[in-house]
């Protein structure tokens, strides 16, 4: 497992590149939150979901939904990464044309289930996706990645409600914690701490993790299939622009793509250094 | 006109239960007013398909579009303020948007919601839903042709909206009827003018066309179920051949019905048109057939309406 844990986290190393070259190229787009959630996106794309590049639809596979749909980025150098469609696709990232739309759209991309962007509505969808593969009697999993300033969204709650309620133990919320949000602070915006104490008091199962820490998010995640009779959220404490060190925590980096001259510095902090 | 009453909210709740027997795919949600919308029919006979969300109708809209996403077929529904109000966001983004194979039946549309008053009688909803990009908008004239509607929005994929009302109506249309998405229905023939009428307000219209009958003045009634997509051939037919549109809807006169017939005729063939439809107010407590004349929606308010349109044609 050790070695296994070492090649996902060069793949991720791998994909922040892919994610930094993609944003550069766009000139549009997201770059603290997809560098905060990649990790997660890593280790659910390639190591625990069971899904199929070759079949998108593919009935037996886990379901992904990206709530935080602004860090489409990191979702789409995964889809790629893992054969959904040509990395070149990426350099056509939010243009005219592209299936790549600024976020999620099912209709556009193969391998995005339902469009996001919105915040506040993915941990609805991915609450009804597994209320009817329970219905149906099948195992598959459901898996959401909500931002922690998405949390200031009542409808978040209310899906939490109903997730306690229904008992959807098939059913996994991470929440890419990165402290911070367009504004500054989520603590100063409008506090949403106790996040996992919030999500118990509904009903579901909470762990808190560093959502860097490859061991660990794999470990919530095979524990989070354990758990049975109730949902479980993985609190995911992050830093916004991950593994580019002048874009790290800095609220300023949320929508801004890396600048021509940003780029090499960017890269070479990612130990990229052919570029 | 059969002297048969009954609410097409009642006709939704049968035939959704009639449909669930037939497809073990349909799956239906409220939000805390299943004895009223009529879903508690459905709830009783399939209670492990039935999810009542609570008085939470973004997340029940939500949830409906996750339901769909893995193959069911939801109905959702609450009153039409909430549907379309509350959860407009949600319709958009995580219905409309993907084209999600949700239908969406609200009811206690319009005025007749009566005594709870303006917080709750919907006038706008017609026009926020025909709005949205892959929305089909169907508001139904009787039980005959709401069970007719709510067959045809699970056989079709994607989003619907069906706006139902809480009072008893008369029944229009044969038990045998049709109905097809789309297609409008020519419910009495006539020379003089038309009225384009929608949902409750069919009805009306044609005791409207009796009274005017007696003044020698021959009135076209044409009844529109779907008004999203449009039947503008009917429309148009009616407009070259009796030159004069009334239009009749129980919604506000800015953008339900009203408005899609002269945005259509104002681009296609401009005729004289008198749009009759609450005038950009809100609702009012009071009861079902007193809010009908203190808006003007009555059968007598439609053949005033006519006798000026018809006014103006002859100019």
């Amino acid at each position: 497992m050790k070695e296994r844990i070492v090649e996902l986290e060069e793949k991720a190393r791998k994909l922040r590149v892919s994610i930094v070259k993609t944003l550069h190229k766009s000139q549009s787009g997201h770059t603290g939150g997809s560098l905060s959630a990649i990790d997660m996106i890593t280790a659910l794309y390639f190591q625990k979901m069971r899904h199929d590049p070759a079949d998108p639809s593919w009935e037996g596979r886990d379901r992904f939904v990206l709530s935080k749909g602004h860090a489409a980025p990191a979702l789409y150098v995964a889809l790629a990464e893992a054969g959904y469609f040509p990395a070149e696709d990426l350099m056509m990232l939010r243009r005219l044309g592209s299936h790549l739309q600024g976020h999620p759209d099912s209709k556009s991309t193969p391998g995005v289930e339902v469009p996001t962007g919105s915040l506040g509505q993915g941990l609805s969808m991915a609450a009804g996706m597994a209320l009817g593969l329970r219905l149906d009697g099948k195992e598959n999993r459901v898996y959401a990645l909500l931002g922690d300033g998405e949390l200031q969204e009542g409808q978040v709650w209310e899906a939490a409600m109903a997730g306690g309620h229904y008992r959807l133990d098939n059913l996994c919320a991470m929440v890419d914690a990165n402290a911070l949000q367009i504004d500054g602070e989520v603590a100063k915006v409008m506090n949403v701490a106790p996040i996992a104490d919030k999500f118990r008091a509904f009903g579901w199962n909470a762990l808190e993790i560093n959502g860097h820490d490859m061991a660990a998010i794999i470990d919530a995640l095979e524990l989070a299939e354990k758990v049975k009779g109730r949902p479980t959220v993985i609190v995911a404490h992050t830093v916004k622009g991950k593994g580019v060190s002048f874009f790290e925590n800095k609220a300023s980096y949320h929508g801004v793509p890396p600048s021509d001259e940003e780029l090499p510095r960017a890269l070479e902090c990612l130990g990229c250094l052919e570029d | 006109m059969s002297s048969n009453m009954i609410a097409t909210r009642d006709a939704y709740g049968e035939t959704l239960a009639e449909l669930g027997a037939e497809n073990g795919d349909i799956v239906a949600l409220d939000a805390d007013l299943s004895g009223s919308t009529k879903t508690g029919v459905f709830a009783k006979k399939f209670p492990e398909r039935f999810f009542n969300m609570g008085i939470a109708e973004a997340n029940m809209v939500g949830t409906a579009a996750g339901l769909a996403a893995v193959g069911k077929i939801p109905f959702v529904s609450t009153f039409a303020i909430f549907a379309v109000g509350r959860a407009w966001e949600q319709v958009r983004q995580s219905v409309a948007y993907p084209k999600a194979n949700v239908k969406i039946v609200a009811t206690h549309g319009g005025v007749t919601v009566g005594e709870d008053g303006g917080s709750h009688q919907s006038v706008e909803d017609i026009a926020i839903m025909r709005a949205v990009p892959n929305m089909t908008v169907i508001v139904p004239a009787d039980g005959v042709e709401t069970r007719g509607a709510i067959r045809a929005a699970a056989a079709c994929k994607g989003p619907v909206y069906v706006r139902l009302g809480r009072n008893k109506v008369p029944t229009i249309f044969p038990p045998e009827h049709r109905f097809e998405i789309g297609k409008g229905c020519e419910l009495r023939p006539g020379t003089d003018l038309t009225l384009v009428t929608t949902g409750l307000m069919t009805a009306p219209a044609l005791a409207a066309a009796e009274l005017l009958a007696k003044e020698g003045i021959s009135a076209r009634v044409v009844h529109i179920g779907t008004i999203k997509p449009l039947d503008q051939e009917i429309i148009l037919k009616a407009a070259r051949e009796t030159g004069a549109i009334v239009t009749a809807e129980e919604h506000s006169i800015i953008g339900g019905l009203g408005g899609a017939v002269a945005e259509l005729l104002g681009e296609e063939h401009p005729v004289p048109v008198r749009r009759v439809g609450v005038r950009d107010r809100f609702g009012t407590s009071g009861k079902a057939e007193e809010l009908l004349k203190y808006f003007g929606l009555t059968p007598e308010d439609l053949a005033e309406a006519a006798r000026e349109v018809l006014a103006r044609k002859r100019v």
